[in-house]
């Protein structure tokens, strides 16, 4: 059986040092006591560069047909509408919650 | 362009009307993704739902974060191990993620070296992705007895503050860990396959006439790294926030 020509291997060993570094950004966030906003921001662009090298290079997500990427990345986006009913069941949860049970 | 494809309709009559169209229309022979096997599409389909699953815990947590009145206890300190005399915020669970993404390194390598035939260091890469793995599990499950024996957290409540702590906790680790385990699992049998050269000689596997091919190891690296995703948004969102 033949298989498709395979990419060199430095391309993983890239990618392995840059999630290394990413890593250690996001941890070295909390280690600094970065708080607030730059806290947050810092953490989701780490975190969505961590995610998009794995997807991308390790699941070959950037060698497969466009088919295959939209059936697979474009499904998901569903979930900012069930984040949005979840701040805001959270938020009015938590308004009834004082309301009733607060001091 | 559209009118090029009405009359294309046209022309063609489908087969069958009623009850049997439906059969036929759904099992009419389209391949929707040209060059992908059908194994890797599963998976694709099959990490799609996964998703779906992790995002459903993942935003429940939200919720009940938001929607909690006593206050959330402060991951950093709770996961803090004492090393050399000195208090070090997060180190296990730092830890624990240089592992994994080391394994997804390893899994990513093992993929292109079965591509390539080579099937000792296919075999080798594979074990040390488990080894990785099993390593991990082993982590979390310090990490689990150190948070119910000595700080005394349950599913149902929290020493430190709130309660929905203890259940998120146990719900979305304790669900990533059994991913972890079961893909460890799935590595060995991989890898079995591998080392006995099943894969190189197209042999069929257990209670499968499919010929064996290193695609496998493709398909199985798919859902490695999948888990390795979900640890980079279980860290983020979990530990970090």
């Amino acid at each position: 059986m033949e298989y498709p020509k395979q990419h060199p291997i430095g391309i993983y060993l890239k990618i392995w040092a840059l999630l290394f570094i990413l890593s250690g950004l996001s941890y070295s966030v909390d280690y600094f006591h970065f708080e607030g906003y730059l806290r947050w921001t810092l953490i989701i662009i780490f975190m969505m560069l961590k995610a998009g090298l794995i997807v991308a290079f390790f699941m070959h997500m950037v060698w497969e047909r466009v088919a295959l990427i939209y059936a697979v990345l474009v499904p998901p986006l569903l979930l900012l509408t069930l984040i949005g009913i979840g701040v805001l069941e959270g938020d009015y949860t938590f308004f009834t919650r004082n309301v009733f049970f607060g001091s | 362009m559209s009118e090029a494809h009405s009359t294309h309709l046209e022309e063609i009559p489908p087969p069958y009307t009623g009850p049997k169209s439906f059969i036929s229309d759904w099992s009419s022979d389209q391949t929707a993704f040209k060059n992908v096997s059908w194994g890797k599409v599963m998976m694709w389909i099959f990490l799609v739902s996964d998703t779906f699953i992790f995002s459903a815990f993942l935003i429940s947590y939200m919720t009940v974060r938001i929607s909690a009145v006593d206050p959330w206890p402060n991951s950093s300190e709770v996961f803090a191990l004492t090393l050399f005399g000195k208090e070090v915020p997060l180190v296990l669970i730092a830890i624990m993620t240089f592992i994994l993404i080391s394994s997804s390194g390893t899994m990513a390598m093992a993929v292109n070296f079965g591509y390539r035939k080579n099937r000792k260091v296919t075999f080798i890469l594979l074990i040390v992705t488990a080894i990785l793995g099993a390593s991990f599990v082993g982590m979390q499950a310090f990490e689990w007895t150190k948070l119910i024996i000595e700080e005394g957290v349950r599913p149902w409540t929290n020493p430190m503050g709130a309660h929905q702590f203890g259940s998120v906790f146990f719900m979305i680790t304790g669900f990533h860990g059994t991913h972890v385990s079961i893909g460890v699992i799935f590595l060995l049998i991989v890898a079995a396959k591998v080392y006995r050269g099943d894969l190189e000689h197209n042999r069929s596997g257990f209670m499968t006439g499919r010929k064996g091919n290193y695609e496998i190891v493709e398909i199985m690296g798919l859902y490695w790294h999948f888990v390795d995703l979900v640890w980079v948004f279980i860290f983020a969102f979990f530990y970090l926030w």
